[in-house]
């Protein structure tokens, strides 16, 4: 989940590759169609940065298999953490976009790397201030284990077990103007 | 007998215009003939003064020394010990004391508290108007009397020249100088910085330049309309220095002095509202600053002097416009005349940097003070000009710590200060 | 995608004026300023940023208008507010304000928002406390979030701040919302004119680098924005200009004086307004007004401030 774009180090251990990404996507595309007979009622709501580029991507894959153009919105999470104030550095903050209203309808919170939960549960916290769903679902497009909270994915493209100093690199073609990949820093 | 010889150092004394390397005597407090020293070797205290100057003790005319009245911020007993630890040997206290010095009996207080606890020489002026109000003479006369060397409203300005006019006729009757703090209270209102670009800047209330050359204007015409000497305070404007300038040529009996501050720094100071760069006159600007420098070049102005202004620490650690106006001086003041007048700018030499601080002040005082003849009262500052020190706020002999000097880096200061004959102050 | 405003690190933990602060810096509050706009558009106008925070309005000099948009902004960033007048406070028991302050600071408020008549108030406890100051008014000195707000607004309205001709009218001298305006417009490009009365608003001004007119027809045609300040005549003022209805003849932007404006130009005032005198009150409320659009970006602006100042660890 981090925020700057970024170029791969020497010392990463590649874990996807353009296609592995393209197929993961394509297969929570999928399942999102599959679990969610009325898609209509869905709204895919990505986390700044990558997760807004992998929602997009999403609902492209989404109108391919299921015909339907989904709602889309963009959840910014940084002024609702649980941490301002003891951080030396202020995480920047950009307005978010769900215009539509939430009453009846399934959420599904976008983000590229699961790992403590903190960043999901920010998003739910954003997400009351704007409506109040009936149901949030989430998709993660790597869950890295180590929750500090009790959240789950409902949608997961890789699980990918790590050790917490290890760092999860994502890069997007669009966010980071490079080709898709997932790598781990030792 | 008390007989002191100081050895090897540089004579200056500009009243007898002497300037060599020679000995200079004591005995009995005052200063001796060396030939007619006869005491064996055993009995004599040597000074040595090699590489330092000999000066007269300096004089400084323009110091605040608060007692009665505000002896939280100084005392008569610890501005003297300031003095000494600036190098000066007399001071002249102002009256805007607590209560003001405007009768014969604070005066008489003034000198027997001087004589109780004073390390150095204390000189009173009296004020002009009862009480500093501006609206009645004080018994100038009786203040003379009772000893003042001048008198002055020093903190305030009388505004009714027709008033200013009359105590300048009644000065010269008691034969005293008039010395005046010149600000003119309407265009100055209430100015706190100078009116300039730093004060548009910063929308503070600007304290123009006119509000003191107007009263310098109105000291310079009274001076000459009843011919009798007025002294202008903390010169401060460019305008000011052109006024007395012309005036001095025409042979008019007015004279100007110079505080360290208004040389040593400009209104650029006031930017982080820090109040130890708020006094008044205020800082000027570089136009000023160099008008002052050149009036100092060129004998326009003609004394150094302090405006040596304690205020307690809590008093000044508050918003800008709260604070009271001044800093304290004694103790720096030669130091910066010595590293900005006499290294830095070049301005003027040494012996003239002496003579501004004791054959001008004595002159425009009618002292006996300020010379090194035989005979003369045993008061000596030794000077080293060339020795490099840093300002140490916490070393101050001043109860007051109000200065924006703390941690300058100076060349030159007093290393020594002896008053009838006695060392009251060494480093 | 998103412009990334990593780049930009904002390390203040007061904001004290807009003179010491660099063109980035400004546009990053501008831009932390659209993100907090957004929230006043959701049903619940709050965010827990601030949670747990106190901030304490400290008001030494009185107002209504600028304490409720400090004390809404906290309340919408979920920090708790108390709010301090000078009448109610120690001071006029002759507490210093450094005592006051320092009061405050040790039943833990965080941050400490202070109008006051003086000038560099709030540099003095800002460097002397550990919490946040934000300046909302120091005597004559600065008003950093008018004039911020001022700025928003008109990015908002005209897509740029570069290149535009502001023009600032009335009493300059006294005005901290025009001396906050002039430091934020130069920096970002804008060309600043200053109208008024020669003896409030005096030539030493073009030494910032901003011109100076006092014949306001000459200047309106050429006008991009005309910010309208608020004329005051009180006592003090009467030896600077002989009265009201001079001033409005003189200056006051009157429905006649409009017609002169280009039709995308953007009429701005702090507030209050005074109707009738240096503005018309058509024209307050006529299509060129973006009055009421200050106040509301001024409080998305107080957010993004108090946001930046207050979010800052201070151990």
């Amino acid at each position: 989940m981090n925020l700057t774009t970024q170029t791969p180090p020497t010392t990463a251990v590649p874990i996807m590759d353009a296609e592995a990404i393209r197929r993961a996507l394509r297969r929570i595309a999928h399942e999102i169609v599959e679990r969610n007979p009325d898609l209509k009622s869905v709204v895919l709501a990505g986390i700044p940065l990558r997760g807004v580029e992998m929602s997009q991507r999403l609902a492209e894959f989404i109108r391919e298999i299921g015909q339907v153009d989904i709602d889309m919105g963009v959840i910014d999470v940084a002024m609702h953490r649980d941490d301002v104030g003891k951080r030396t550095e202020l995480p920047v903050v950009r307005a978010s976009k769900l215009p539509m209203p939430l009453d009846g309808r399934t959420l599904i919170i976008v983000d590229d790397v699961l790992f403590t939960g903190r960043t999901i549960r920010a998003a739910m916290d954003a997400i009351s201030s704007f409506g109040r769903p009936a149901r949030i679902q989430l998709a993660a497009l790597v869950d890295r284990g180590h929750r500090e909270l009790p959240i789950r994915a409902d949608y997961v493209g890789k699980n990918l077990p790590t050790s917490p100093n290890e760092k999860i690199r994502v890069c997007l073609e669009q966010t980071d103007d490079g080709s898709d990949a997932v790598w781990i820093e030792k | 007998m008390s007989t002191t010889i100081i050895r090897n150092g540089r004579v200056i004394d500009p009243a007898n215009k002497r300037d060599e390397v020679i000995d200079l005597a004591t005995v009995d407090g005052r200063i001796a003939d060396l030939s007619a020293i006869r005491n064996p070797k055993s009995e004599i205290d040597e000074i040595d003064a090699k590489g330092l100057i000999v000066a007269p003790g300096l004089i400084d005319i323009h110091v605040h020394l608060r007692e009665p009245g505000f002896s939280h911020k100084e005392t008569i007993e610890s501005g003297a010990r300031a003095a000494a630890a600036g190098g000066f040997t007399t001071i002249v206290c102002m009256p805007n004391t607590s209560p003001v010095a405007d009768t014969p009996s604070m005066i008489a207080w003034i000198k027997n508290r001087a004589a109780e606890m004073a390390c150095v020489n204390i000189l009173s002026t009296g004020a002009i108007s009862k009480n500093l109000s501006g609206e009645e003479l004080a018994p100038i006369g009786s203040l003379v009397q009772a000893g003042v060397v001048a008198i002055t409203d020093d903190g305030h300005c009388i505004q009714n020249h027709e008033l200013m006019r009359r105590a300048v006729e009644y000065a010269r009757m008691v034969g005293v100088p008039v010395m005046d703090h010149c600000q003119d209270y309407n265009l100055v209102g209430n100015g706190l910085v100078h009116e300039g670009y730093w004060s548009t800047l910063l929308g503070l209330p600007g304290w123009p330049a006119a509000g003191e050359e107007a009263i310098v204007l109105r000291n310079i015409l009274l001076a000459e309309l009843c011919d009798h000497h007025v002294h202008c305070q903390h010169v401060s404007a460019a305008g000011s220095v052109r006024k007395i300038r012309e005036a001095r040529a025409r042979g008019i009996k007015i004279s100007g002095e110079v505080c360290p501050h208004h040389i040593a720094l400009t209104d650029e100071s006031i930017q982080n509202f820090d109040t130890n760069y708020k006094m008044n006159p205020p800082l000027r600007s570089q136009q000023d600053v160099d008008a002052l420098l050149d009036g100092i070049a060129d004998g326009t102005l003609s004394i150094l002097a302090s405006d040596h202004a304690p205020h307690a620490g809590f008093e000044k650690e508050v918003e800008f416009d709260a604070a009271p106006f001044g800093i304290v001086g004694l103790e720096t003041e030669l130091g910066l005349f010595l590293d900005l007048l006499v290294h830095k700018h070049r301005k003027i030499d040494i012996v003239r940097l002496i003579e501004m601080y004791t054959v001008e002040p004595a002159r425009l005082l009618k002292l006996g003070a300020g010379t090194l003849s035989v005979g003369a009262e045993a008061d000596i500052t030794l000077i080293d000009p060339e020795m490099e020190w840093t300002v140490d706020l916490a070393k101050f002999q001043s109860k007051s710590r109000n200065s924006p000097f703390d941690g300058w880096k100076l060349k030159g200061r007093a290393v020594r200060t002896i008053v009838g004959g006695e060392t009251v102050w060494q480093l | 995608m998103d412009r990334e405003m990593t780049n930009m690190r904002w390390n203040r933990k007061d904001l004290l004026g807009l003179r010491e602060l660099s063109a980035d810096e400004i546009d990053f509050i501008l831009e932390t300023t659209d993100a907090f706009k957004e929230v006043g558009t959701r049903e619940i106008k709050k965010v827990p940023a601030l949670r747990g925070k106190t901030l304490v309005n400290f008001f030494v000099e009185p107002s209504t208008r600028t304490r409720t948009s400090f004390e809404l902004a906290a309340l919408r960033l979920s920090a708790d507010v108390i709010n301090i007048s000078v009448a109610a406070s120690s001071l006029t028991k002759g507490e210093t304000l450094k005592d006051t302050a320092k009061n405050l600071e040790a039943l833990h408020a965080d941050i400490l928002v202070l109008r006051h008549g003086s000038a560099g108030a709030p540099q003095f406890l800002a460097s002397r406390l550990k919490s946040s100051v934000i300046n909302a008014g120091d005597g004559a000195h600065e008003h950093p979030t008018q004039a911020l707000l001022d700025l928003y607004t008109i990015r908002e309205k005209r897509g740029k701040i570069a290149g535009l001709h502001v023009v600032i009218v009335g009493d300059i001298l006294f005005s901290r919302v025009a001396r906050s305006n002039i430091f934020c417009l130069l920096k970002l490009g804008a060309r600043v004119t200053l109208v008024g009365p020669s003896t409030l608003v005096p030539r030493e001004f073009e030494k910032l680098g901003v011109t100076v007119s006092h014949r306001i027809d000459d200047i309106l045609p050429d006008a991009d924005v005309v910010n309208l300040l608020r004329i005051q005549h009180e006592r003090q003022r009467k030896e600077y200009f002989p009265g009201i209805s001079e001033y409005t003849r003189l200056f006051g932007l009157t429905k006649e004086r409009a017609k002169l404006l280009k039709p995308d130009c953007l009429i701005m005032h702090p507030g209050p307004i005074n109707r009738g005198v240096e503005i018309d009150s058509e024209i307050a409320d006529g299509a060129q007004s973006v009055i009421l659009d200050q106040v509301t970006n001024g409080l998305a602006v107080r957010m993004a401030v108090l946001y930046l100042c207050g979010g800052i660890s201070t151990t």
